[in-house]
């Protein structure tokens, strides 16, 4: 039971790192991403190939995974520059689902749907008793990195940039910002934690086939997020832990409900995940955590003798 | 392309005002043979005229003139179809509103556009030119520089609500402003740029008349602290209270530039206005 729980968190750990890097693109950038699954593909496939074809270190294999999927994020939002919202998104899920037809079909480079095995696990020897443990800890590490890197970018100028062209881009513009390199930039980010989950999934479970990266994956990171509280990191992390407990947990229905068998409960995960949408929808469309007012605090108390305006006023400390 | 006999032929319907201004300080902003249509429409048919720095120009004419859209393609949201825009000599047709907006010319907008889940004092700041922190890298390790400049946009965020008496609503979220408050952060971002002109697209419209008298004397000591000002408004009191010169559109075209007496006086700027008297 104790390892079914840690097992439980690290795949939570690693959903809520693929959370975050959502919550950049679409929370605090306003871009509807419906291809979640193919970035995480991404990462996974380049991480595990590049360990086992090309004999990179584990370490560089991570970065590789998080590295490309930055790249190739980066690049589809730069492409898809023109189109807005819906279109943007429809496109975001083509994109995720031809990434995983060609895992499916590339057999030379993915071995199709045989999938990769035998993906390597760092510093396996040195806790060869407790793995489970350490690979929690070490997921939780990495979570939080992107935790704390997703709310610099979200308290600094950047982050502001953000949600002013989330709100109205044209405004963004005439206020003297590049939207579209803002918008890549904060794809590339996402993109860069997606694809690091993505790593982190194939040395977790050692195996990854196309058939894991479903448009489901999709829209359980999205509930996550929109649980959470879209635009909060805190909430993301907060709705990312309470959707991994109730996905696993309809696990154990079949054993305390009466005539549900796997595949009711299989069917009916799928409408619980509807229900959930629903319920948060109309109860608390900004999330459990709302995302929080920056209050910019003074320099300095309002009377301050101070002639207006010098470029060395109030430079000595910082909210 | 501008088609020059057409764009010669536009310059002397503007007659004997532009002699006049030819001894006078080279023009801030021109607009020369600007033309723009949607589907068959035309909104802009070859309009010209010059702005001069240091003065507030009033931009009237009836509604479907052109005004709004003349300002859309001035700052760059739609391209025009033939003509050129010069900012201080330099042709910015065409540029993408950063840009435009980076080489000293800024506009506003008609409603009040608040960015609604950015607060009043960020409204400004974000404004504000040259923060090193919308780069990413330094936004994640948090540079001095970046925490110079802030503080230093925060300070001036915060002397520019001093100066518009919103201060008491510094933290409150743009969205919950009333439509006056919206209006003056409207102004006060775009002043937040420091430009050196500013499109000014209905700043008193839908506001009380003491507030309307209010924006007025912000534009006007924004005007002598050296601020050119290109002002659209249907408010007329407001227009020939801080209008040193006015032009007139209508039918996407430069009717008349003068002062606002002349303005009010001519008759094509009447008929254009009231229609043709039977």
């Amino acid at each position: 039971m104790l390892s079914y729980v840690v097992a439980m968190l690290t795949l939570a750990a690693i959903y809520a790192t693929m959370a975050l890097g959502l919550n950049v693109m679409w929370g605090m950038a306003g871009m509807v991403n419906f291809g979640v699954a193919g970035f995480f593909a991404i990462g996974a496939y380049a991480a595990a190939l590049g360990e086992t074809r090309l004999g990179l270190p584990i370490a560089g294999g991570m970065l590789a995974g998080a590295a490309l999927t930055a790249a190739v994020a980066g690049l589809a939002c730069l492409g898809l520059r023109r189109l807005r919202d819906d279109y943007f998104a429809i496109v975001t899920l083509g994109i995720a689902e031809v990434v995983r037809t060609v895992a499916d079909n590339e057999i030379w480079l993915t071995h199709g749907s045989d999938g990769v095995s035998n993906i390597p696990q760092p510093l396996r020897g040195l806790f060869a008793a407790h793995y489970d443990l350490f690979y929690l800890a070490l997921c939780v590490v990495l979570t939080a990195a992107s935790y704390a890197v997703a709310e610099a970018a979200r308290a600094a100028p950047f982050g502001r940039v953000l949600r002013a062209l989330r709100d109205d881009p044209q405004v963004a513009a005439v206020a003297g910002k590049n939207v579209v390199w803002f918008q890549v930039r904060a794809f590339a980010l996402g993109g860069a934690m997606i694809g690091l989950a993505g790593a982190m999934y194939g040395q977790f479970t050692q195996y990854i086939t196309p058939d894991i990266f479903v448009p489901l994956l999709t829209i359980y990171i999205f509930l996550a997020v929109t649980l959470g509280g879209k635009g909060s990191n805190t909430g993301t992390l907060l709705g990312t832990v309470i959707v991994v407990l109730v996905l696993e947990s309809t696990r154990f229905a079949a054993g305390i409900l009466p005539g549900i068998g796997a595949v009711q409960i299989a069917a009916g995960r799928g409408m619980l995940i509807g229900v959930c949408f629903l319920a948060i929808l109309q109860l608390r469309p900004g999330g459990m955590l709302a995302e929080p007012v920056l209050r910019v605090r003074r320099a300095a108390p309002p009377q301050a003798s101070r002639s207006g305006g010098g470029d060395q006023a109030s430079a000595a400390s910082d909210t | 392309m501008p088609l020059p006999a057409a764009r010669r032929k536009e310059r002397s319907a503007i007659g004997a005002e532009h002699s006049v201004t030819s001894v006078a300080p080279a023009a801030l902003l021109e607009i020369d043979g600007l033309r723009l249509s949607f589907g068959g429409v035309t909104a802009l048919d070859g309009v010209s005229f010059a702005v001069r720095p240091g003065l507030i120009t009033g931009l009237i004419g009836p509604n479907g003139a052109g005004k709004t859209t003349l300002f859309n393609a001035v700052s760059g949201m739609i391209r025009p179809h033939a003509g050129r825009v010069r900012f201080d000599g330099h042709d910015i047709t065409g540029l993408p509103p950063e840009r435009i907006t980076k080489a000293g010319l800024i506009r506003s907008f008609q409603i009040a556009r608040g960015l609604p889940t950015l607060t009043v004092i960020e409204n400004l700041m974000l404004y504000g030119a040259e923060q090193p922190g919308e780069a990413l890298w330094q936004a994640l390790t948090r540079t001095p520089a970046m925490r110079r400049r802030e503080a230093l946009l925060r300070e001036q965020a915060w002397q520019m609500l001093q100066r518009l008496e919103l201060q008491p609503v510094a933290d409150n979220l743009a969205s919950d402003l009333s439509g006056g408050q919206k209006k003056l952060i409207e102004l006060g971002r775009v002043l937040m740029r420091r430009p050196r002109m500013i499109l000014l697209d209905e700043p008193a419209a839908g506001v009380n008349p003491s507030l309307a008298r209010l924006l007025g004397g912000h534009i006007r000591s924004c005007r002598d602290d050296g601020i050119s000002f290109l002002v659209v408004e249907h408010n007329m009191a407001l227009i020939g209270d801080i209008c040193d010169e006015v032009v007139v559109m209508a039918e996407g075209r430069c009717l008349m530039q003068g002062s606002f007496a002349e303005v009010r006086n001519d008759h094509r700027v009447q008929t254009a206005y009231m229609g043709r008297a039977a």
